[in-house]
């Protein structure tokens, strides 16, 4: 049966689960803010199809080492078709779906799977894609290549705010540089099954629709300045 | 919204469908990079119950909301495991989208301000 890479209740002490919950509100309230600058009536129903299609992969689980499974996480292919700050939201909402209805994610544990996935994992996608866009040609196939290494490298830091959750809170007396190399290691493979899901769906969107790619009509302008995109 | 963009959207949704519903009953069921990283170094039953060692998953605990009709991607009561992984997949994907579009709609920039 499908399980999802979501962290569960009990795991990481409440007191740290809530700085978390408390910080994933103020940050998901910010990315409301930012977004709204992005979101037209192209952009929101576009939204809602990419929140659905990372549900939809997420139940997915492919095989990467023997007896260990992994799944898209979405933040780096929600990047490339919404921007950074839907991105965030759709990601979010794809993870309070799970944990409300499908109880994929522990409620207590909410914020820490949020921080990870929809913040760290979508931030890190974010300025991977917009500094790689940069160097690479804006076709189908350098975004594709732009699509994968930010997919890779966005898990891995996905995985690390983990660490760095169970380090503040964690339950169990494990030894952290083994915890984080543990999820290091396995996050490459996942990141690497992830990068291919992410590369095909986009160059496959590019090919079909290029003006509903959110990175080929923004990310033309210098990659730092976000604001300077509003209008691109 | 075009008449374009529904085309495209009515074929993006049927694929995430087509995914969640079907595809997803191949999909591996071995515990995921997360969930390994933290069962390794405990021992565990048949039932998936901790025998022994010391392990992140340790001080795991149940999900509030575990009795939900879908918990677990699939529908309590049906015991066809691809009736009830397909209607708990294309339930999603169709929650997914209606409160993801419904609330990006309702945050949307109209034409005059911005």
């Amino acid at each position: 049966m499908t399980t999802a890479m979501h962290i569960a209740n009990g795991i990481v002490d409440g007191p740290v689960s809530a700085v978390f919950a408390v910080l994933a509100v103020a940050a998901l309230a910010f990315c409301v803010r930012k977004a709204r600058n992005d979101l037209d009536e192209r952009l929101a129903p576009m939204a809602g199809l990419v929140a659905a299609f990372i549900f939809a992969v997420q139940m997915l689980n492919f095989q990467v080492l023997p007896g260990v499974s992994g799944h898209l996480l979405g933040g780096t292919l929600a990047v490339i078709l919404v921007g950074p700050w839907v991105g965030a939201l759709c990601v979010s909402t794809v993870l309070i779906v799970q944990c409300l209805l499908f109880a994929d994610g522990g409620l207590t544990a909410l914020g820490l799977n949020i921080t990870n996935m929809a913040l760290l994992g979508t931030a890190a996608g974010y300025l991977l894609v917009a500094g790689l866009l940069r160097i690479l040609p804006k076709t189908s196939f350098g975004l594709a290549v732009t699509a994968f290494v930010a997919s890779v490298i966005s898990v891995v830091v996905a995985s690390q705010g983990f660490v760095l959750e169970y380090a503040l809170g964690g339950t169990t007396e494990l030894s952290l540089p083994w915890v984080s190399g543990t999820m290091a290691g396995v996050h490459v493979l996942i990141g690497i099954g992830e990068g291919l899901i992410a590369a095909t769906t986009v160059a496959t969107v590019a090919k079909v629709r290029p003006d509903l790619v959110y990175a080929l009509r923004r990310f033309r302008k210098p990659a730092v300045a976000p604001e300077l995109g509003v209008k691109a | 919204m075009t008449k374009r963009l529904g085309w495209f959207l009515a074929g993006g949704l049927l694929v995430a469908l087509l995914l969640a519903g079907v595809v997803s009953n191949f999909a591996s069921s071995s515990p995921d990079g997360l969930d390994a990283t933290a069962r390794e170094g405990c021992t565990f039953n048949d039932e998936g119950e901790i025998t022994g060692g010391t392990c992140i998953a340790q001080q795991e605990g149940e999900h509030q909301l575990g009795d939900s009709p879908l918990a677990d991607y699939g529908i309590r009561g049906i015991g066809n495991s691809f009736l009830s992984t397909f209607i708990a997949g294309t339930a999603g994907v169709l929650i997914t989208f209606g409160v993801g579009a419904g609330l990006f709609w309702v945050a949307r920039r109209k034409r005059q301000d911005a």
